[in-house]
């Protein structure tokens, strides 16, 4: 639905995503109180931030693959491991600098991505997830057993720098992950309205029709791969950056499983929608790291168990209860309450 | 060879023990609209299948523009001009009907996805030229209401038409329709019959219907081929087949006649 009186003479406005002056304020309100967080927020907040932008990137990623292609992946947290480890490795040992690491590692993480979307050709949905959570182990068994990536104890990841200014605290690191995100939002959101996006929807939608209409579904499959694990090539290299170590830990099948509930939870099939879901979880997090030691102190005798589980219950219940109540997620009611918006005052 | 477009000889086509094609052989000549018509199971839609890939016979080829269709994969056929409506209605469910039809011109699609994430410039150009077209296609099947719907909200009759509308956008030289008026009323029908011979003037292309609807076959085809149980029974001009012996056993039954 149109914002009220806004009328289209062209295919130009009528193709826009940002229509009237009020979006355009808003964007770039957002935009410039996103720049000036730094200014004001505290070193903890910055942290808090940087995290989620990290696996903002990583679940656009899997919002392409999985929310708009339909195809499930549970190997993003590995694909995102392999961008972490060749940033590291090519700052490291070949002396690269972050700005050429940070797209190989996407890139690398793409193409190690095509491999693990091969499968797809043949077999899908939970025939697919089981192959993909395959080749996860593959690399985190590459990873733990390779002495280049040294071991299990990873590897130390230089902090990015521009000549003498070395980008080492969360403030500096902050502007690098913030832009990069922007930047890859812009992308992942034409990608989606255009010609690409229509056709990932196809195969997502109807297979066989996209085909007999002419997609090579192969070809789409593999790009919708390739682009969702570039994303997590980036977000890793942007992680092992941030933390300055990289280490197989933060790549587990569970953060894989966290991904896919953020974009549940957000909702699939949107890209504000990843940014909702990453949003909710990680404050689910910060709510459950608050409260548990609380806990603790209340109830000494239940041990430090709260405290560690506590967490993992809580993701639990509040995917269950999306999936329940709300299974197109935040982003529905979202579309619910700007087409609602819009019309006010009247009603549906 | 003067006026055939496809020209099928002798496919047969199994599933496990069931002979679904057998020796079928049939032309599809260029400005004509040519009806396939047969009883429940005679394999219609199977013929169908054949020509746009879905099914390969194990036997006899498909020959198009000096191609054997039968080893062409289904993205490439429709890319050769060859474009088909489901009896299932198999639209892209999830996007509006502008968007349906926007991804049938992916094939006229000139710039690779890299340019798509930059979107601005050349690629909004190109999106906006193929707009154009889409807008023609909805204007002629008066579309306009349902522009901006998600076709998986729509009524039966309109998905049907936005079906046609998505075979049209592929700017087709054979357009295969089948079953486009299957569980319509008699208004819905005629509504379809009237589209699909505006399209066929407008833009002088071959058009195959699969029917069960005699009255709409027999008003609007130049040509029709019965098959009955896999075989070609009868091809003709609507009059002949109304009168040939054998099709009307078919439909009515062999104690009848």
């Amino acid at each position: 639905m149109r914002p009220c009186g806004v009328f289209d003479e062209r295919y130009e406005t009528d193709m826009a995503i940002i229509r009237t002056w009020q979006h355009w304020t808003i964007l770039l309100g957002t935009i410039g109180l996103l720049f000036c967080i730094p200014l004001f927020a505290s070193y903890y907040f910055i942290s808090l931030l940087n995290g989620i932008f990290i696996t903002s990137v990583m679940v656009l990623g899997l919002q392409i693959i999985m929310g708009y292609c339909g195809q499930v992946s549970l190997g993003q947290a590995a694909f995102m491991a392999v961008g972490g480890f060749v940033s590291a490795l090519l700052t490291l040992k070949l002396g690269l600098s972050f700005w050429l690491a940070l797209p190989l590692s996407g890139l690398s993480a793409g193409l190690i991505g095509l491999i693990g979307g091969a499968p797809s050709l043949r077999v899908k949905e939970f025939y697919l997830a089981m192959s993909t959570v395959a080749i996860h182990y593959v690399i985190i068994w590459l990873i733990t057993h390779l002495k280049i990536t040294g071991y299990t104890q990873g590897l130390v990841a230089p902090p990015p720098a521009i000549g003498n200014f070395v980008f080492n605290t969360e403030e500096r690191m902050y502007y690098i992950i913030l832009m990069v995100t922007l930047l890859l939002t812009f992308y992942a959101r034409n990608l989606i309205r255009g010609n690409v996006g229509r056709i990932f929807i196809a195969i997502r939608d109807n297979d066989l029709a996209a085909e007999v209409m002419g997609v090579n579904i192969f070809k789409y499959k593999m790009l919708a791969f390739f682009v969702s694990c570039f994303y997590a090539g980036i977000a890793g290299s942007l992680l092992a950056h941030w933390y300055q170590i990289v280490n197989v830990e933060q790549f587990t099948l569970n953060h894989a499983l966290l991904y896919i509930g953020m974009i549940i939870v957000g909702g699939m099939g949107s890209i504000p929608g990843a940014f909702f879901g990453v949003f909710l979880l990680r404050l689910l997090d910060e709510f459950v790291l608050t409260v548990s030691p609380m806990l603790a102190h209340k109830f000494p005798q239940l041990g430090m168990t709260p405290a560690a589980s506590l967490g993992v219950m809580c993701f639990g219940i509040v995917l269950v209860l999306f999936l329940l109540y709300e299974p197109r997620g935040i982003a529905h009611r979202w579309e619910i309450f700007k087409a609602s918006y819009r019309i006010y005052p009247y009603r549906k | 060879m003067e006026n055939n477009l496809i020209h099928i000889k002798n496919i047969h086509l199994a599933f496990g023990g069931t002979q679904a094609l057998l020796n079928v052989s049939l032309e599809i000549k260029e400005k004509e609209i040519l009806a396939i018509i047969g009883p429940n199971g005679a394999g219609k839609t199977s013929l169908l299948n054949c020509i746009s890939g879905f099914y390969r016979p194990y036997k006899g080829e498909i020959i198009y523009q000096n191609m054997d269709l039968t080893k062409v994969a289904p993205h490439k056929i429709a890319k050769l001009g060859i474009a088909r409506t489901f009896q299932n209605i198999e639209l892209y469910t999830g996007l509006n009907t502008l968007d349906n039809l926007m991804a049938a011109r992916h094939i006229h699609m000139k710039r690779g996805a890299f340019w798509d994430g930059i979107y601005f410039g050349p690629r909004r150009r190109e999106d906006i030229k193929h707009r154009k077209f889409v807008e023609e296609v909805i204007d002629l099947l008066e579309l306009e209401p349902v522009r901006k719907k998600i076709v998986g909200s729509l009524p039966y009759g309109q998905r049907k038409r936005v079906d046609l509308a998505r075979a049209l956008c592929m700017n087709p030289k054979i357009l295969l329709l089948d079953e486009p008026m299957a569980g319509m009323n008699v208004e819905e029908k005629e509504d379809m019959a009237r589209f699909i011979l505006d399209i066929f003037e407008l833009r002088e292309i071959a058009v195959v219907l699969v029917e069960h609807n005699m009255d709409v076959v027999m008003d609007i085809s130049d040509r029709i081929a019965v098959l009955d149980f896999g075989t070609k029974i009868a091809e003709g001009s609507p009059d002949d087949i109304k009168g040939d012996p054998k099709v009307i056993r078919a439909y009515l039954g062999a104690g009848q006649s």
